[in-house]
């Protein structure tokens, strides 16, 4: 579905978004003039996404748990305790569960039935996390999906799709790469990608980070 | 009255390939940000619940044709529609006509911070034990639910190992249809690859999804 806009010419997508433009400034005078919405609310939700929570949360939470084994234990068993103790918590992270890819394991998390995911570690989903095509493929086909993302792994790996029909939220713990010993908290954080909390990637090998 | 979603999206064939994006690119038109913030704070007004708003948007006919956030507008102005908080003319019009109706809340800017750190947790109380355990092979439910439902269609029928119990949650089919929460245990069930997509399942694929109790038979 969200091919949408790409089915289209230049022309008819302009005219389009002009019209979801006028359609959604509608709606926020209405509810703003019945006193349903504080329209600067409107711009701190906006911002707090934008610049606030997002992917880089997530990335701090892993790295801490690659070098510090309380925390990566506290996490695996208490994932949403261990979050909050680095601030992150709250809408769409209520009940969070951690699961860590090992050398026989690879966990990929999808939402099958709409787009649920940990907002206070990753931010907003990205748009293909929320189309039909990761929707439909990552519980039967999650090779191909990863095939997507330039991803391969070895045969004999188990791959353990989280299909999120609940309010738990996943994060993956990717593997921490190799010849990193050397490297700070703050500089293996800067290996940890989104698509790697997600399961579509892998953490960036030291080089090309 | 069957109930439709056009949502229930795992394991459907002909959908296409993934394209992936940079990780900062979270919209694609300027009016986004503001639908999005719009549902934002019309959730927080109180006047539905959560699943309320997956059900609305999920049995909109057109579901599969809009793009997501397209989804989320159509959504918000049914539920604004059919609670008679905003009315056709008004959003043709562009301004309020008639009187507002009461909402629960109205989220202040200086208080989304706090809004967004408390979040809506769903663990509530058990009213009873939990009829299963870690390690309990179970059946999934066979009859699609004429009502919003989380269990997955290509989860339904099927065997599979409650691996964790999560406690005991607000249950979604009944939140979504205004039962009240109904809070029932909640269990992360496991299924081999080959028990959802017969034998030419993907080599080594596990996909767990997190039921309550309702969706779940003991299995021998």
């Amino acid at each position: 579905m969200d091919e949408h806009h790409h089915d289209h010419d230049h022309d008819h997508e302009h005219s389009e978004l002009s019209e979801m433009d006028l359609r959604v400034r509608a709606l926020e005078t209405v509810l703003t003039q019945k006193g349903y919405i504080d329209p600067a609310a409107l711009d701190v939700l906006i911002d707090t996404y934008q610049t606030k929570i997002g992917p880089r949360n997530g990335a701090r939470v892993v790295a801490r748990a690659w070098v510090d084994p309380a925390f990566r234990d506290w996490l695996l068993r208490d994932a949403s305790a261990a979050i909050a103790s680095l601030g992150y918590r709250g809408r769409q992270g209520e009940h969070m569960v951690a699961v860590p890819n090992t050398a026989t394991r690879h966990n990929m998390v999808v939402c099958t039935l709409c787009s649920c995911y940990p907002w206070p570690v990753l931010g907003l989903p990205p748009t293909w996390y929320k189309s039909a095509p990761y929707r439909s493929r990552a519980v039967k086909d999650p090779r191909g999906v990863l095939a997507d993302f330039g991803v391969s792994l070895p045969e004999p790996t188990e791959i353990r799709v989280w299909d999120s029909t609940a309010e738990v939220r996943y994060l993956v713990i990717p593997q921490r790469p190799a010849g990193t010993d050397a490297l700070s908290e703050e500089q293996l954080a800067a290996l940890v990608t989104r698509d790697s909390m997600i399961g579509t990637g892998l953490a960036l090998a030291p080089a090309s980070a | 009255m069957t109930y439709a979603s056009h949502a229930d999206l795992g394991g459907q064939p002909g959908h296409g390939s993934v394209q992936p994006e940079p990780e900062g690119e979270l919209f694609h038109a300027a009016w986004e940000p503001r639908a999005l913030a719009l549902t934002l704070a019309m959730g927080a007004a109180g006047s539905w619940n959560i699943d309320m708003s997956r059900s609305a948007r999920e049995t909109l006919p057109d579901y599969a044709a809009l793009s997501y956030y397209q989804v989320w507008l159509a959504a918000l102005e049914k539920l604004l529609a059919e609670r008679r908080l905003v009315s056709a003319d008004e959003l043709r019009a562009g301004r309020a006509l008639h009187p507002p109706a009461p909402v629960p809340r109205v989220l202040a800017a200086d208080a989304v911070a706090a809004a967004l750190a408390k979040g809506s947790p769903t663990q509530r109380p058990a009213i009873a034990p939990a009829r299963f355990a870690t390690g309990q092979k179970v059946r999934t439910r066979a009859d699609p639910a004429p009502h919003h439902s989380r269990l997955p269609g290509y989860a339904h029928n099927k065997r599979g190992v409650i691996e964790h119990v999560h406690g005991a949650h607000v249950f979604a089919d009944a939140h979504a249809q205004g039962l009240g929460e109904q809070p029932q245990w909640l269990y992360t069930v496991v299924f081999d690859g080959t028990e959802l997509w017969g034998a030419d399942a993907a080599p080594g694929l596990k996909v767990a999804i997190d039921a309550w109790e309702p969706y779940l038979e003991a299995a021998p």
